[in-house]
């Protein structure tokens, strides 16, 4: 008989175990996966877990590790922030997107000019669009008490359609004999992000991706701030008592989550988009929330999800160029992990016992 | 030397892989990067056709790679890396937003042969660019949608307001028109080029409108589906003959068949007479088909379409032939002039008649 009994409270070192315990799972599973599908499960797995890292072609895959996991690390910490204090912000895609299109319409205004400042202008102004767009639903939610999972997640539709028409009026390339898409920034030398040492993947995304979380590791663990976005998010009661303000905390925690997700995706579109065009947002916003949960909400602990879930990505993609992996079997693969850590989870909070149940 | 070649940077590591590649005696690599997957019935299916074709035609010579599913943008520039460092010699990329990632590629991997699909950048020698005159196959729909409808509204489901986009849109617009003055087009811009939902959805809200014929740019057979359900309204095969809908509701196809023209260039590679190169070909050389015309048309209205084909195939008769005007009833083509090439590959205008805007 296996039951599960109740931990009296939960376990840290479990906590810290089960994500390891969910990949382990997870390419068990995949194995199988890839097995039914006719592909050696071994060769599957070693491309997709060590041939970026250490391949033979890994001095190209670990820079794009970090070109892929800077914004989602960028946007998770942000989240993490929120959802620690039961602030649920789902809609980092769409303040991911508002801040490329500030970023980049900054830029663009001034081409071709040639100034310092383009490229910092274009941070701040990528930054505070992330942040105007958070503000939505956080003055709805402080005044009119809405809820800011819907808002925040239905203004991902809206900034779809604010870059849909950006692509196609304000920021179309003029030159681009009436193509959609704007001018390439990557080609407009003041306004790049590009690569800081050329081969290594490092942009200036990547760079502030880790200032943010060694900022966040500093505001959770030394400062009065970082104590009341914990203290809220275990007993909201007892936050009241200890003076927080809780409108205040909301504003903070929607503003510091949209700023990062801006500021990714001015990063993004500065650097390795290049470009304002239709399709110009893949899902970041939405993967870092996954992210933010792999990592435990705890700044390291989002720094190894979001390389280990660019991993999957970037492997998941020489599996199927070398290996002829269907892309569904990969999403599948994906979804396995973010499966098997939930359901891991459950160990955080009980334990296993073997052995008859006593009587009632 | 891995971490010589991480600093060294891509350049060096890049033409190491090339250098490796120059010396071996392996089959030639063609690669290919869909947007879609290879399973969508439409667009990305048959230019998995094309590969297909290339690897029956070359048998052992040649071995084929291929990755679905590619978002456009700095995804498919890692995607296209990944190939050309695993030592394909020409990769065709095969949506329009591959455009920039394409160039940007190729200017670092000179000994690859690049091919992009419906774009205009040829930045580099070895870049070339190639699609097919699908406005020839859509003044043939339109023809055949002029004379069929009977609620004299038709539907188009539009993907993204590009070039290609607006000319088909033009194409059958000016056809039907032709053949039946009543004749009234609604648009709708769903901004993706394959999502079954979505275009499931657009289908249904033309039909519902009253449309009794629903062509579509669009890669799935969703929208077959959706007017299979809905009785009596006609559709068009897109990208690929959708047959398993006839013959009602597709009552014909545009065929994209790609598979000449990759074969052609894989042996151009293989010979070492390939160049970069504009091809835009049509029904004349078979890269556009007509997909068979199914007997829910009358014998009438498909003998006038077939000779309409063969007309165009023989280069008699021109789709873009004025008289016409553009929507704001300025002048566009006078009396037997006939549209060059420049302006139909820019178009972003809709002709006189049609309502409605080009987004922008």
């Amino acid at each position: 008989m296996i039951r599960l009994e109740k931990r009296p409270s939960p376990s840290r070192t479990v906590g810290m175990l089960t994500p390891v315990l969910a990949v382990l799972l997870t390419m068990v599973a995949g194995s199988v996966l890839f097995a039914i599908l006719g592909k050696n499960p071994f060769l599957a797995i070693k491309t997709i877990f060590y041939d970026p890292i250490l391949g033979e072609f890994a001095f190209y895959y670990r820079g794009q590790l970090l070109v892929k996991a800077g914004p989602l690390i960028l946007i998770a910490i942000g989240l993490s922030l929120g959802f620690r204090a039961g602030i649920w912000n789902i809609g980092a895609e769409g303040q991911y997107i508002i801040g490329a299109i500030c970023g980049a319409g900054v830029g663009l205004a001034f081409y071709p000019a040639d100034f310092w400042f383009i490229f910092p202008l274009m941070v701040l102004a990528g930054a505070a669009g992330g942040i105007l767009w958070a503000m939505i639903p956080a003055i709805l939610k402080t005044r009119f008490n809405t809820n800011e999972i819907l808002v925040s997640l239905l203004l991902v539709y809206v900034a779809e359609q604010i870059l849909a028409s950006m692509s196609l009026g304000l920021l179309r390339n003029p030159d681009g004999a009436g193509f959609p898409g704007s001018r390439n920034l990557k080609q407009y030398e003041a306004a790049a992000n590009n690569e800081l040492i050329v081969g290594t993947g490092v942009h200036w995304g990547v760079v502030a991706a880790l200032i943010a979380v060694i900022l966040a590791y500093v505001l959770l663990n030394r400062h009065m701030l970082g104590f009341q976005i914990r203290l809220t998010g275990e007993s909201p009661r007892a936050a009241r008592f200890a003076g927080v303000r809780p409108r205040l905390l909301v504003v903070f925690c929607l503003g510091a989550s949209g700023g990062l997700a801006g500021l990714a995706g001015l990063f993004e579109v500065a650097g390795p988009a290049g470009q304002i065009s239709i399709d110009f947002n893949v899902g970041y916003g939405f993967t870092a929330i996954i992210v933010a949960f792999l990592g435990r909400l705890h700044p390291v602990g989002i720094l190894l999800a979001g390389l280990l879930m660019a991993l999957t990505y970037i492997g998941g993609e020489a599996a199927q160029a070398t290996l002829g992996l269907p892309a569904a079997a990969i999403q599948a693969f994906q979804g396995m992990l973010l499966f098997f850590l939930l359901a891991v989870d459950v160990l955080t909070n009980y334990r296993i016992r073997i052995g008859r149940m006593e009587a009632a | 030397m891995k971490r010589r070649n991480l600093l060294a940077g891509a350049a060096l590591a890049l033409g190491l892989g090339g250098a490796a590649l120059a010396g071996s005696h392996e089959p030639l690599k063609v690669g290919f990067i869909y947007v879609g997957p290879i399973g969508d019935g439409g667009w990305t299916f048959e230019h998995n056709e094309g590969r297909l074709a290339v690897e029956e035609h070359f048998g052992d010579a040649v071995e084929t790679v291929f990755q679905e599913n590619v978002p456009e943008g700095a995804d498919a520039e890692r995607a296209l890396t990944q190939m050309a460092l695993q030592g394909a010699d020409l990769i065709f990329t095969t949506s329009f937003g591959y455009m920039d990632p394409t160039n940007a590629v190729a200017g670092k991997f000179p000994d690859v042969k690049f091919e992009h699909a419906t774009g205009y950048k040829r930045e580099h020698a070895n870049v070339s660019t190639y699609s097919a005159r699908f406005y020839e196959g859509r003044a043939v729909q339109g023809h055949i949608a002029g004379k069929m409808t009977e609620t004299n509204k038709i539907g188009y489901i539009a993907s993204f307001p590009i070039p290609e986009v607006i000319r088909g849109i033009n194409a059958a617009y000016i056809h039907a028109k032709r053949v039946n003055p009543d004749v009234e087009f609604s648009v709708i811009w769903v901004y993706t080029w394959f999502d079954p939902a979505k275009e499931a959805d657009a289908a249904n809200a033309l039909i519902e409108q009253g449309a009794d014929v629903v062509l579509q740019h669009t890669d799935s057979t969703a929208p077959q589906a959706a007017a299979q359900a809905a009785g009596n309204v006609i559709t068009f095969g897109q990208a690929s003959d959708m047959g398993e809908y006839a013959p009602m509701p597709r009552v014909s196809s545009i065929i994209d068949n790609w598979a000449p023209y990759y074969i052609a260039r894989t042996q151009e590679v293989i010979d070492g007479s390939w160049a970069s190169v504009d091809t835009w070909d049509g029904i004349s050389t078979g890269m556009v088909k007509i997909g068979d015309i199914s007997d829910a048309v009358p014998a009438d209205v498909k003998a006038e379409a077939e000779a309409m084909a063969a007309a165009i195939g023989a280069g008699e008769y021109h789709p873009f032939t004025g008289p016409l005007n553009k929507q704001d009833g300025s002048p566009w083509l006078a009396e037997g002039e006939i549209a060059d090439d420049g302006t139909l590959a820019g178009m972003n205008f809709y002709v006189e008649g049609l309502t409605g805007e080009v987004p922008n």
